[in-house]
């Protein structure tokens, strides 16, 4: 799903990045928000709406909609759509509207 | 407390000239963005502008986000940059209060402020419109153009405003497939030479064309169009299948307005500028004599008129807290001149419409 070739956009992919998502280890670069490496990984479901569990995925990729809300590290209601992918990190579907700790 | 001259919330195509424009009026900027970057939306737009030469015409969008950058740079002692940094309060008493990295947060007190926030993408109402896979137009913009990412294989683009078809046009360079555009106005929205470029390479566009539902479990499997009448009633039989795993939805752009009424200035709702938008005066000061506003949260237009009302209103605001360019005057007259050109064509009717409503004299 990742653009190899383009006529006007050259891009310089930073240094790989390993993440886990639901129990299995993904591939993403650095400088990509979580949500554009889970895209890029085929994962378009990010999570379920809260009263009818129906499946959610982003919408506005800028941090407007609150589409793609996720448990990054263990913190709920993470924007993914502007969250940088970092080393290790841990993303899950949320169930829920999450607790503050 | 942090204190500053000038604060500006929004690191857009409007916030940079106002913080540019200010800083030349010698004011001390501190300038706010919520994201770890700067430019807004001008750094995913791979197509040239219109306009005219001041406000870079046939150059880029990422392009003018890096001259707008280079020009900041020169102004770099008169402008603190603050990054990570999302506005959260505007109060009576002129504090604002703000949140970065997550978990810092402040209070900042400046002499004037400037509010621009932008805008943010409309939704469009049909059966199982929240299936994954159904996104902003501009959204798909971002994945493609900033991340390197394909949305899907095949998209129906909703909307042929000059967004749908300049995204469209963006998709086929990313190697996706449009299967076609469709729009429930009875005419394409957006500029003829867009249009064009977009037939040229065999895209349909169904004009008067809504969606009806969309079909998938986990995600967009299926989009059913059907045609409207004249009364902009479906059409019961005149349904059309599309096989797509994206929907596109451009269907215009709402202002981002809700820093600008919880500062307690007057607001109204205006259509032609796509939402509720301050009232302001000529020099976009809002009815708050300290907050000034640039670019989509005070009305909805492009980029181009974005930039200008930012080097306007940056130029205002500066001389309200006692900074006066020593060309003021001439200043304040050339962007006035250069607003009134961008919006001088018959596309831009409801611009001076809405312009006109929202002006406080």
């Amino acid at each position: 799903m990742r653009i190899k070739e383009h006529p006007i956009l050259n891009f310089n992919r930073g240094k790989e990045i390993h993440f886990r998502f639901s129990g299995k280890t993904m591939i993403g670069y650095e400088g990509e928000t979580v949500a554009a490496a889970l895209h890029a990984n085929g994962v378009k479901v990010l999570g379920e709406s809260i009263e009818k569990h129906r499946p959610r995925g982003f919408y506005c990729a800028i941090g407007n909609c609150s589409s793609c809300l996720m448990e990054v590290d263990g913190v709920p209601n993470v924007k993914t759509c502007v969250t940088k992918l970092k080393e290790g990190m841990s993303v899950e579907i949320q169930k829920g509207k999450g607790e503050l700790k | 407390m942090i204190q500053t001259q000038l604060a500006i919330i929004g690191g857009g195509p409007a916030g940079l000239c106002a913080a540019i424009s200010a800083a030349e009026s010698g004011s001390k900027v501190l300038l706010i963005e919520r994201n770890d970057t700067l430019g807004g939306q001008l750094v995913k737009q791979t197509h040239m502008f219109f306009g005219s030469e001041k406000q870079y015409a046939s150059t880029r969008g990422i392009d003018i986000a890096k001259i707008l950058l280079d020009k900041l740079e020169e102004h770099k002692d008169n402008i603190t940059i603050m990054k990570d940094t999302t506005v959260l309060g505007i109060y009576e008493d002129g504090v604002i209060t703000a949140m970065r990295d997550e978990d810092k947060y402040m209070k900042i007190k400046p002499e004037a402020l400037i509010v621009a926030t932008g805008a943010s993408e409309k939704f469009l109402a049909f059966p199982n419109n929240d299936l994954p896979g159904i996104y902003g137009a501009g959204a798909v913009q971002t994945l493609m153009n900033v991340h390197g990412v394909k949305p899907g294989n095949k998209v129906l683009m909703v909307g042929a405003g000059n967004i749908g078809l300049i995204v469209s046009y963006q998709l086929m360079q990313a190697g996706v497939k449009v299967e076609a555009i469709i729009d429930a106005a009875p005419k394409i929205g957006g500029y003829l030479v867009h249009a064009s470029k977009i037939r040229r390479m065999g895209v349909p566009i169904y004009t008067s064309y809504t969606v009806k539902e969309a079909i998938g479990s986990d995600a967009l499997e299926k989009a059913i169009i059907w045609k409207l009448d004249e009364a902009w009633k479906p059409i019961a039989g005149s349904e059309i299948s599309f096989d797509v795993d994206v929907m596109c939805v451009s269907v215009g752009l709402t202002p981002l307005n809700e820093l600008l009424v919880m500062s307690g200035c007057e607001m109204q709702y205006i259509p032609e500028l796509s939402g509720i938008v301050p009232m302001r005066n000529e020099n976009y000061q809002t009815t708050v004599p300290h907050i000034f506003t640039a670019g989509d949260s005070c009305g909805v237009e492009e980029a181009s008129s974005a930039m200008v009302e930012g080097y306007l209103a940056g130029l205002c605001a500066s001389d309200h807290i006692g900074n006066r360019h020593p060309m003021y005057e001439e200043k304040k007259a050339d962007f006035i001149n250069q607003l009134e050109g961008l919006r001088s064509g018959p596309e831009a009717a409801h611009i001076r419409s809405g312009v006109e409503k929202s002006l406080r004299r």
